[in-house]
């Protein structure tokens, strides 16, 4: 089967009923997208299909033909990252950082949908994710950083 | 030269060897047995090592958490790590560099005052003389043991201790660039395999004699040890729920509801302590007496990634791969629980999710090794469940808290009780020369569990952790009783007793200031002599404002503490909102951590703790029900949310002359207490039982 994974076509021979979790964490060596609870109830596993935060341990592959898969790996890395990735190093957003990949990715669906989100648009969007450690009050503020550099750089 | 203390850690492993190496140009090896968390000691350590080696941050490569190639260091708990293992570091750091100028300078026929280090270069006159540390490290004998005579470097010449330097961990996690934790490992030949846990304590095998399974799939049993290996994480764990749905179970020790309330516990067979201190003083038999109960239930560690480990069995010797506190402690365990000889194993640290505590990942571990013995040359990986996650590893146990005091005539303590019931919080593999893992307890002759202790006094106690007063009381007694018999298993959760003990007395505190009709603030600090204390607590009441008014529905509450009563000092204002709900609002604190090393590292700890202790106090709770425990899935034991989070405000106090404190379990008992008066101030009733959920407060205003 044929997925498109952050702008890739990439094959797997596996089960249509696998899910997109195991498909990425196993044949395709995507390790940044992550195992929390298997049922919709953390976050940790989230990723875009279209461009909508979606829980990969529930998303069966045989739903994704024809649609674009996005994970962490696909927003930045080290030499271009991502301005939420930035952010969240610039904010030093995480302690052990298990759910920030999920968490980045519901935050980039949201900054795709507005670029001047309130404190409660961030709220609301990440509200689904649970954090164990207690970083909540830095990753808000590297939402908002985040947000506020893309609206400058996109006004210039 | 002058002898000194050396630390613990300089004691036990006292070679330079062992600490430091130059085996690579350009890099200097740094080993601590301590291990990174989540916390960020490990840029912390390289913090202190680059300062006392006058090198830039870049050339320290950390080795961490490894049992074939770093120092002996206990468990990475008890917020101990930067006073221990950073104590050692820097000393061995500051000796070596003394050392190596020492070989410089017979090398140029100097003084070593001529000399200077820039960037592990050395400078005569401020001139480089070609000389480097690489060069010069090869006349050095490391084998020598440390003396920790070098002095340290004064305040004013540090470049990275006391500076935010950005974690050294995080750029993998937040990129995606790396495969940072445990759960990520893919060594060849990879097996994946899951366990099907015993569903109550001590169940019993009952059969069916043989099970069904796929044909690609290898089922191990062991007495009461049921795991199923396979070649992908998929097909494990479908084989583990078609298994498990074919078990039947006996025996044990099912588990009841009332076994999960901190009522039962105290009723419980305990080990029994009394102490007092102080003088006791006369006073008149009629001096009021007040005494209230407070409680909390068992809580869970609830990481976000469930526990996981990896081992490896080839030749008669055991290779294990683990996100455990303590990797020594873990592999001596292991050899128990196997009957290997230590020699045989090696255990490596690879970063978990988030951990508080003494959780599953030594369970997980042991797992594995079962697994990795029965089927040897492969590499297998065991991961739990969100089920087992929950339910599975150790609980902080639940705790009942009686308070008693007698007030003199202007309503001040004068004779104080403080009595605490409890499971054990110190059973962590090894301890008391106990086993203490899962797996091992579930295979025929299993190995004895550390029998319930309590932590001396010394070292922080458990049960008693904070329950000593940190006011200045003329007599106090301190009852502790430890349930012996306990089921499921307790452990060490952040900050042990802590959590309950300053929960209760702060929560005390404000009702013996209302008793006596003075602001809760004022009375505190008629109390308070230590000037540390006493500026914590005033500089958290110029942040919040305490003299604010304040709307109908809404509370403040105060609450301060000094963690262990001998770490980090605390104190902190919450505004809460109150209808059936409590609403944390706003939390202002003040810590003072002594020197800070890493000060975005602290406040980012603190900020942590408040979260998390406000999760504690606000919604969490073990539950039993049909002889399990009940509270497996997110939904049945909810954590606080980004909705529920209040705004944050943090300042460390400027102390870069003291000694460092653990700041890592500061906020965990004051903020429980904080909340409570808080809402009894909203409330105008208070709540004595943890936690403090909708259906206690409608219960509360229901009368």
């Amino acid at each position: 089967m044929l997925l498109t994974i952050n702008g890739a076509a990439r094959e797997v021979a596996l089960s249509d009923d696998t899910s997109l979790l195991d498909a990425l964490r196993g044949d395709l060596g995507l390790m940044a997208t992550r195992f929390g609870c298997g049922a919709e109830s953390c976050g940790a596993c989230m990723v875009l299909v279209d461009g909508k935060p979606s829980y990969a341990c529930t998303t069966p592959i045989d739903a994704l033909r024809g649609k674009a898969v996005t994970t962490l790996e696909g927003l930045g890395d080290a030499a271009r990252p991502h301005p939420l990735q930035q952010a969240f190093l610039d904010e030093q957003a995480g302690q052990c950082g298990y759910c920030l990949s999920g968490i980045l990715i519901s935050a980039k669906a949201l900054l795709d949908r507005t670029s001047t989100p309130t404190r409660d648009d961030i709220v609301q969007a990440l509200d689904k994710h649970l954090c164990r450690c207690g970083a909540h009050a830095r990753i808000i503020r590297a939402v908002q950083r985040a947000a506020a550099r893309m609206s400058t750089s996109s006004a210039t | 030269m002058t002898a000194i203390a050396l630390p613990l850690g300089l004691l036990e492993n006292p070679r330079l060897e062992q600490w430091i190496g130059f085996e690579k140009a350009g890099t200097i090896r740094i080993a601590s047995g301590k291990v990174e968390l989540g916390q960020g000691i490990l840029t912390a350590l390289v913090q202190i090592a680059a300062d006392e080696l006058d090198v830039t941050a870049q050339r320290i490569a950390l080795v961490s958490g490894r049992t074939q190639a770093t120092p002996r260091e206990g468990f990475t708990a008890g917020s101990l790590s930067v006073e221990h293992s950073g104590g050692s570091i820097r000393l061995v750091a500051a000796e070596v560099r003394g050392l190596l100028l020492g070989i410089a300078a017979r090398r140029l026929n100097c003084a070593e005052t001529d000399l200077t280090v820039v960037d592990g270069a050395i400078h005569r006159w401020g001139v480089a003389t070609g000389l480097d540390y690489w060069q010069l490290a090869s006349g050095l004998d490391l084998t020598q043991n440390a003396s920790g005579s070098r002095p340290l470097k004064p305040a004013h010449l540090r470049k990275y201790i006391g500076t935010s330097v950005p974690r050294v961990d995080l750029p993998a996690k937040v990129l995606g660039s790396a495969r940072p934790f445990i759960h990520d490992l893919r060594p060849d030949g990879l097996l994946h395999a899951r366990v099907i846990r015993q569903p109550w304590p001590g169940a019993e095998l009952a059969g069916p004699e043989q099970v069904t399974a796929h044909a690609d799939i290898q089922v191990v049993r062991l007495r009461n040890f049921v795991a199923v290996v396979a070649a992908t994480e998929q097909a494990a764990v479908a084989a583990a729920e078609k298994v498990a749905s074919q078990l039947q179970w006996t025996g044990g020790v099912p588990l009841r509801p009332e076994q999960a309330t901190p009522g039962w516990i105290a009723t419980q067979p305990s080990l029994n302590a009394t102490v007092t201190r102080g003088v006791k003083g006369d006073h008149a038999p009629a001096a009021k007496r007040f005494k209230r109960t407070y409680t909390k239930p068992f809580i869970a560690h609830a990481s976000i990634g469930p526990s996981c480990a990896l081992a490896h069995f080839e030749n008669g010797k055991l290779r294990v791969w683990t996100h455990s506190q303590g990797v020594f402690p873990l592999r001596d365990s292991l050899a128990k629980a196997m009957q290997l000889d230590v020699s045989a194993i090696t255990v490596e640290h690879v970063q978990g999710a988030g951990c508080y505590g003494h959780n599953g990942a030594d369970d997980v571990a042991c797992d594995a090794a079962i697994l990795a013995r029965e089927i040897p040359s492969k590499t297998i990986r065991v991961m739990w469940s969100r089920a087992d996650e929950l339910a599975a590893a150790p609980f902080g146990t639940a705790m009942v808290v009686t308070l008693e005091a007698t007030l003199s005539s202007s309503g001040m303590p004068i004779d104080w009780t403080t009595e605490v019931w409890g499971g054990p919080h110190a059973q962590r593999p090894g301890a008391a020369g106990g086993v203490n893992l899962l797996g091992a307890e579930a295979l025929p002759n299993p190995p004895k569990r550390p029998p319930p202790i309590e932590i001396p006094e010394a070292a922080g106690g458990s049960g008693l952790r904070n329950a000593s007063l940190l006011y200045d009381v003329p007599h106090q007694t301190l009852v502790n009783h430890i349930a012996t018999a306990l089921e499921p298993r307790t452990s060490s959760m952040r900050g042990l007793g802590a959590f309950a003990n300053v929960f209760a007395i702060e929560s005390f505190v404000d009702e013996l200031a209302a008793e006596a009709n003075v602001d809760p603030l004022a009375y505190r600090l008629a109390m308070t002599s230590d000037p540390r204390a006493r500026a914590v607590m005033e500089q958290a009441a110029r942040m919040a404002d305490w003299t604010l008014q304040k709307a109908a529905g809404q509370g403040r509450g105060f609450a301060y503490s000094r963690y262990k009563n001998r770490a980090g000092y605390r104190a902190v204002f919450v505004d809460v909102d109150v209808d059936e709900d409590v609403r944390l609002r706003r939390v202002w604190c003040a810590v003072d951590a002594g020197l800070v090393i890493n000060p975005d590292g602290v406040h980012n700890q603190v900020e942590g703790g408040i979260i998390q202790a406000a999760s504690w106090a606000l919604k969490e709770s073990v539950v039993f029900d049909q002889g399990r425990v009940a509270s497996n899935t997110w939904d049945t034991y909810p954590i606080l949310r980004f909705s529920e989070v209040p705004e944050i405000h943090v300042t460390l106090m400027d102390r870069p002359r003291d000694p460092p404190l653990g700041v890592g379990e500061v906020a965990q008992g004051p903020m429980a207490a904080a909340i409570g008066n808080a809402v009894a101030d909203a409330l105008g009733m208070r709540i004595r039982d943890l936690p403090m959920t909708r259906e206690r407060i409608i219960a509360t205003i229901a009368g």
